[in-house]
């Protein structure tokens, strides 16, 4: 058991996984059980951005497990994580009830607004919280599914999957800003009242969902190293760094890429899902092809393979964009954000954990040259 | 002497005459301007036609000023009188200015909808026989809509004096019109007159048809019905041709925005996500340049968008130069980085000029001769669209002639075909880069000038063109630019002939299906590469 265990969870990879638990337990406790006027108390609404951060981890892992390690650079991640929301959001929905201005204890505000008379077909079963969560993994899985398998199938590959994806997510963002596409066009979803009967407003509420998106954060950072330490990890590498060779040797290609491809989008709807309560909205805008480039910055930021990286990277520019469009910097984030794009490909091709391991890499090795420089001297004398 | 008398008399008896026929007429006039004294709809409505067939020179002044409400009347004194937009008041009965009447004794004529509908014909059938063609043919288009069946004798008559064709035609047509509306026209006239309808042709004839009563004659109705299919298939065929030429126009912008991408990216390989940037930096020069002979030398403004041409091209293209030689160079190779990197370029780009101009849409003025349209058979053809469309080609063979003909061209070829082979050769490969970045990217530019004449020229206007660009070139098939050229107007013109059926947002996915689906068929596009090129 400790075998398999120790392979999947390197010396870093553990630490990451503590922090995140810890992060997991800390945060809501101090927010809970800290009075307000201990300088430990933290606020609820830095419960609700932190848990924010949080879910764009997942949604870097996600695309760091594609990008990172099987050389899949989709612009249209954003679409999965948008699809996971709107289905936790149209739960959401239901749940809302007689509570509405309308007062429709079957319709949704929009609906009765644009005066349609019955459920339209697929939101029926969003009142169950089960069969919302099943589609918040299905319904970006299926996507996946089928888009990868067309593209797979016909060798898209590189750049041309990128603008693929990008015209995937283009085309989504269009559909639902229509209102009788059933989503609540321009508007979105919003107004959410409970999920499971707690209030999502709620300290309590607020401080759980910020522990469960730690804890979805956790174990998707587990399935994916388990991914790639095994075996199929070593072909889907082996993929990225070589696809016809590889295909060569007797590799189905396209079934790999596929698998991580849906693996990879069925995150990102879990991490849109997280996504939506904690926000309070979903609307078409998350389709918006800019999300989803500037998700993938996340993870070149952090360092791309690395996959703890990726969730730094999240982290990291998540917190700068907060800090910086807060306050009179506000006209000049674009301005850093074009930079970053611009100087991380240019100066730092490995991010920060990348770079940082190669540091760290570099250093044993001279280490260990000087080492074994110093047991040649050392050994010469007695010969 | 006698002689002399006898003309003297037959002067005499003519004034006479004139005179008396001059009374009669200002007799019914006057008695006419009575029924707007009563204050009733029913009776300023018969006045309306009645001051109309009058025939006296001040009834179209009469109804022209009923229509903008100073036709004012005095209902003890039983006159009328006419405010003029000065607050001046005149007679109506002469015409002169009404002394000692002041403007609180008087009330308004008021109108309601039957007699606005009895203004417009009485102005259109008065206005019939005006000197002017311009106002004939106004009238006559006027009469056909109201289908005022008391215009006909007035109509009659203006046919028979008409010498303009094109008036002619449309004074034809409205005594069509009125015909076919009027009870007491008999059927053979009618028919007739759905046979001039038939030949017209448009919506407007075939609601004129639907609109014969199921109590007219057998034989009438037989006609008209065929009347109505016969436009009916002459309209969708102009709707056919109408979509065609969507489609065209619509295939002309994306060749302009796709055709500096086939270069970076067809040729070079280089996938520039600022691409859109450069296009709308082609519109702010634009922009610019009408904002300086605005301020400097307004009347060089017609030919603002022949300085902005170059000057588009400059721009854009220096700064494609400078992205390239600080930035791409170091990526090439590197494909999905340089992706990113571009991006974040695009983003520093609009910031920019966000930060100059402002987020909001400027204003970009059309010369006199890209504006207006004229009519095509049953379609409507806009100036500015067919410049476009003609301007397009002219780039696209420009282009052409430059990557054939020129050394530049021949040199840009080379590289692409075999870098190394070409810098052996002694080409300077590293500057070819340069130019070859600085070309596609100034031609956006150029695209940029021609798109601020149809679109809004804000800072995102280049966003919306990257996705749809990429499109056309991966469809036609990288490297290639009779590719781009039959990928372009292929999309344009396919998703105009979607929409109707689909909608544009659902046309847009439905197209974006397609592409994926062809793309399955034939994954380097309509005209791929063949050979060695394919794998490098």
């Amino acid at each position: 058991m400790t075998g398999p265990l120790l392979r999947i969870l390197d010396r870093g990879a553990s630490v990451f996984l503590l922090l995140v638990v810890a992060a997991a337990v800390a945060v809501p406790a101090l927010h809970l059980l800290m009075p307000e006027s201990s300088p430990w108390h933290v606020p609820l609404y830095l419960v609700a951005l932190w848990g924010k951060y949080v879910c764009y981890a997942i949604l870097a892992l996600s695309i760091d497990l594609i990008w990172g390690y099987c050389g899949i650079l989709s612009l249209g991640h954003g679409a999965f994580f948008a699809l996971g929301g709107y289905a936790m959001g149209m739960y959401l929905m239901r749940q809302i009830g007689t509570r509405g201005v309308y007062g429709n204890p079957i319709l949704p505000d929009f609906m009765v607004f644009l005066n349609w008379k019955e459920l339209p077909w697929f939101w029926y079963g969003f009142d169950m919280f089960w069969f919302a969560m099943l589609m918040v993994i299905v319904v970006p899985g299926v996507l996946a599914l089928v888009f990868g398998w067309f593209a797979f199938r016909s060798r898209v590959t590189g750049v041309y999957l990128s603008i693929i994806t990008q015209a995937l997510t283009f085309a989504l963002l269009l559909g639902f800003f229509r209102n009788n596409f059933g989503f609540g066009g321009n508007n979105g979803l919003t107004d959410f009242k409970d999920i499971l009967g707690f209030n999502v407003q709620a300290a309590g509420t607020r401080a759980t969902l910020f522990a469960l998106s730690c804890i979805a954060l956790a174990l998707c950072f587990v399935i994916c190293r388990a991914v790639i330490s095994s075996k199929f990890g070593k072909v889907i590498v082996a993929i990225r760094d070589a696809e016809s060779r590889t295909r060569f040797l007797g590799y189905r290609v396209e079934n790999y890429k596929l698998f991580v491809f849906v693996l990879s989008a069925c995150m990102a709807g879990i991490a849109g899902a997280l996504y939506v309560p904690q926000v309070g909205i979903i609307n078409p805008s998350e389709f918006a092809p800019a999300n989803s480039i500037e998700a993938v910055i996340w993870v070149a930021v952090g360092g791309r393979g690395t996959l703890t990286g990726a969730a730094i990277g999240a982290l990291v520019v998540n917190y700068a964009k907060t800090f910086f469009t807060s306050g009179v910097l506000a006209p000049y984030w674009l301005f850093m954000l074009g930079a970053l794009f611009v100087l991380v490909t240019l100066l730092l091709p490995k991010g920060i954990v990348g770079t940082w391991r190669g540091m760290v890499t570099s250093r044993r090795e001279r280490q260990q040259a000087v080492a074994e420089a110093h047991a040649a001297v050392e050994v010469k004398p007695a010969e | 002497m006698g002689c002399v008398r006898g003309l003297l008399i037959a002067c005499v008896v003519g004034l006479g005459m004139i005179l008396s026929a001059g009374a009669a007429h200002a007799q019914t006039y006057e008695s006419a301007l009575a029924g707007f004294t009563t204050d009733s709809f029913a009776d300023t409505d018969a006045a309306v036609g009645a001051v109309a067939a009058s025939g006296s020179p001040l009834a179209l002044q009469v109804i022209d000023t009923l229509q903008a409400g100073r036709l004012m009347f005095n209902a003890e004194a039983k006159k009328v009188y006419l405010r003029e937009a000065s607050g001046a008041i005149l007679d109506a009965a002469t015409g002169q200015a009404a002394s000692g009447v002041s403007a609180d004794s008087l009330k308004p004529v008021r109108v309601n909808n039957r007699v606005r509908r009895a203004i417009e014909a009485a102005v259109g059938s008065l206005t019939l026989l005006s000197p002017d063609p311009g106002k004939r043919l106004e009238a006559a288009r006027a009469v056909f809509k109201s289908r005022e069946t008391s215009a006909l004798k007035t109509l009659n008559a203006a046919i028979d004096k008409e010498t303009d064709s094109r008036v002619k035609q449309a004074l034809i047509e409205a005594r069509a019109a009125a015909i076919i509306s009027s009870p007491d026209a008999s059927p053979s006239e009618k028919i007739d007159a759905i046979a001039v309808i038939r030949d017209r042709g448009d919506q407007d004839a075939r609601g004129l048809l639907a609109s014969i009563p199921d109590s007219a004659n057998e034989e009438v109705k037989k006609s008209a019905a065929s009347a109505i299919s016969s436009i009916d298939t002459n309209l969708a065929m102009w709707s056919m041709v109408q979509n065609a030429w969507y489609g065209l126009s619509l295939g002309s912008v994306l060749l302009l925005a796709a055709i500096g991408l086939a270069i970076t990216f067809g040729v070079m390989g280089v996938i520039n996500m600022a691409h859109g940037e450069m296009v709308m930096l082609g519109a702010y020069t634009t922009f610019t340049v009408q904002e300086l002979i605005r301020t400097y030398n307004p009347a060089l403004f017609d030919y603002s968008l022949l300085f902005a041409v170059p000057l588009a091209f400059i721009v854009a293209g220096l700064v494609g130069i400078v992205i390239e030689r600080g930035v791409i160079r170091f990526l090439y190779g590197r494909p999905l980085e340089t992706l990113l990197a571009t991006w974040g370029i695009s983003l520093i780009i609009q910031q920019a000029i966000r930060t100059i101009y402002g987020a909001n849409n400027r204003e970009v003025g059309a010369p006199s001769w890209m504006s207006g349209a004229f009519e095509l058979g049953g379609i409507t053809i806009t100036y500015n669209r067919l410049w476009i469309i003609c301007f397009t080609l002219a780039v696209f063979v420009a282009l052409l002639g430059v990557l054939r003909l020129t050394r530049l061209g021949l040199e840009m070829r080379a590289v692409t075909q075999n870098r190394t082979m070409a810098a052996s050769m002694g080409i300077r490969t590293a500057r070819i880069d340069a130019l070859t970045f600085g070309l596609g990217s100034g031609i956006a530019g150029i695209a940029g000038v021609a798109l601020s004449q149809i679109d809004n020229v804000s800072p995102n206007l280049g966003q919306g063109y990257i996705i749809d660009s990429f499109m056309v070139v991966v469809f036609g098939g990288v490297g290639n630019l009779w590719g781009t050229l039959v990928g372009a107007f292929t999309l344009g013109i396919a998703n105009k002939f979607l929409e109707p059926y689909a909608g544009a947002v659902l046309g847009k996915i439905a197209i974006l299906v397609l592409i994926i689906l062809f793309i399955q068929k034939r994954p380097r596009g309509l005209f791929a590469l063949k050979g060695r090129a394919v794998e490098a």
